[in-house]
């Protein structure tokens, strides 16, 4: 599904600022020797502390960033060979949830959630888009538009329209960031009925609570990221 | 820039506004409006400079063609001798290759021409005016150069004026016109062009972050292009057949010219040319179609 092998990520600092741990091409890294393979079916944390690249990583895995070193492939293929349309073909594979998930504000809740059906060229079930609303606990939202929504509906709706598509691969990033406790176990509520009926999950977040009740309910992997590299998670998790 | 895509043109000008592709872009009614009055206002600008360029064009056809299709034989000699003089030089235009039959001018033909200059009731046989006479060229044989010379050896008061002289600069004014006009046409597609890319680029600007999120759940390039193009085709089409019909509405409505005179021509549309202005919209339409693309196209690039 994803593949890493020694992939290394840096961000170009402006003219002038040279921080250690640059590479040789005078890059800041902020990964690097990462190792990884996302295992299908399986539900995987990624946590650490602010700043240590959990969004750099997820941000690798659907294209939105490229490796600046080592070898990584998305579904068999190389990222950094991929052109734009492929680009588009492989986020129709993976759903993505943002701590602040953006919508296009002009457009009704409903339509939002289909939107990755709609820019697909592909049909509207409306019983199906319905179904997907309840499922989230936004039936009675169809017709609002985003601005209206309050932070947990806004993340629902994010992971709703995340997995209208029925990606293989579901990735949330600090999805439950702004969210209340009640709130936060509703949504990865959610995300372990995905995992349960097939679907890969991998969850970035810094909240250990939330992760010792997720796995209390699921088996799920959890990896740390400490110092740019990526190791599995001790036995306190 | 990728291809042209026709049918994606044709869609954007026949599909009914507020699709579903089209409601992936927010409505923006500032830049709708001034796209419209834009493109409106060019193809009025338009219609006038065709209007130019095809008058300009018959008038330097007109002009070549009036002036080339005869000379004129200005026969001047003492009064005793004019007679014998003119006789002589009919003569000779009578047995010219390729003329047809020469015309002695009357006198009060003569006494017209010269009333601007003299006014009315000028007694013109007490002048010493020089006889003229006419002579219509009809075939392409006809030589002025060796009619010159004919007159010059057996009727020296003969002198051939075929009108080139003061034809050239005419007809090189009126061609000169007419690039004039093609040149404003070109501009004004130009401008059209530059308009319509600010105004997408505007709108693309505005609609970054929609952009992102359509990026992020897998839209493709020309998914998210072709919704702004269609939307500004749209406009750029109705606004300029808007802007044809008022300008055609304001040359119909123009004094026939033409009346004043054969040697002058309106500035108006003729017969088939009437037709020509309906073709301003649809190249209208093609400007925003392609200004838009290539402005999406672009802005997409720096979006990944």
């Amino acid at each position: 599904m994803i593949e890493m092998r020694e992939v290394g990520f840096g961000y170009h600092k402006p003219d002038g600022h040279r921080p250690d741990g640059q590479d040789a091409e005078g890059r800041a890294e902020l990964l690097s020797g990462m190792t990884l393979t996302l295992q299908p079916g399986m539900f995987h944390f990624l946590t650490g502390p602010s700043g240590s690249g959990k969004t750099t990583l997820l941000r690798l895995c659907y294209a939105d960033l490229l490796p600046t070193a080592g070898q990584m492939t998305a579904f068999g293929q190389d990222l950094r060979a991929l052109s734009r349309d492929q680009i588009s073909d492989l986020r129709r594979r993976v759903g993505v949830v943002h701590q602040e998930p953006q919508f296009l504000d002009h457009l009704p809740l409903a339509e939002n959630v289909a939107l990755p059906l709609t820019v697909a060229g592909e049909e509207v079930d409306m019983e199906a888009l319905r179904d997907l609303l309840g499922w989230v606990g936004l039936s009675q939202h169809a017709r609002a538009l985003p601005p209206s929504l309050s932070g947990g509906e806004r993340q629902r709706a994010a992971l709703a329209r995340a997995v209208i598509l029925s990606p293989d691969l579901v990735l949330a990033d600090e999805p439950t960031g702004n969210l209340d406790w009640d709130m936060s176990m509703r949504l990865m509520q959610l995300l372990i009925e995905l995992n349960k009926s097939g679907k890969t999950v991998l969850v970035a977040t810094h909240d250990l609570n939330l992760i010792r009740a997720t796995k209390a309910q699921v088996t799920a992997r959890v990896l740390r990221i400490s110092g740019g590299n990526l190791q599995l998670a001790g036995a306190d998790l | 820039m990728r291809g042209l895509n026709l049918m994606a043109l044709w869609r954007g000008l026949a599909g009914a506004e507020g699709g579903k592709g089209d409601r992936i872009v927010p409505p923006t009614g500032f830049t709708a409006q001034l796209t419209l009055f834009s493109a409106g206002a060019m193809a009025f600008l338009a219609v006038f400079a065709l209007a130019l360029a095809l008058a300009t064009g018959r008038l330097a056809d007109r002009w070549s063609q009036e002036l080339a299709g005869s000379v004129t034989v200005r026969v001047s000699a003492p009064v005793a001798e004019q007679e014998a003089e003119v006789q002589s030089a009919l003569s000779i235009l009578q047995t010219t290759p390729g003329a047809g039959q020469p015309r002695l001018l009357p006198q009060d033909e003569l006494a017209q021409l010269l009333e601007p200059w003299f006014g009315p009731d000028m007694p013109v046989d007490a002048l010493p005016v020089p006889a003229l006479i006419d002579l219509p060229v009809t075939g392409d044989d006809f030589d002025a150069e060796g009619l010159r010379l004919r007159l010059e050896a057996e009727a020296p008061g003969a002198v051939l004026d075929d009108h080139t002289e003061w034809r050239r600069p005419l007809v090189s004014a009126a061609q000169r016109l007419r690039v004039l006009g093609i040149v404003s046409l070109v501009l004004i597609a130009a401008a059209s062009a530059a308009m319509i890319t600010l105004a997408a680029k505007a709108a693309l600007a505005a609609n970054l972050q929609v952009i992102r999120v359509l990026r992020l759940i897998g839209a493709r390039d020309l998914t998210i292009a072709t919704a702004f193009v269609r939307r500004f085709t749209r406009r750029a089409a109705v606004g300029s057949v808007i802007g044809t019909l008022a300008g055609m509405g304001g040359i119909a409505l123009l004094p026939d010219a033409s009346a004043a005179g054969g040697f002058l021509t309106g500035l108006g549309f003729q017969g088939w040319d009437w037709l020509m202005p309906l073709t301003i919209p649809l190249v209208a339409a093609g400007v925003g179609f392609l200004a838009t693309r290539w402005a999406a196209l672009k802005m997409l690039e720096a979006v990944r």
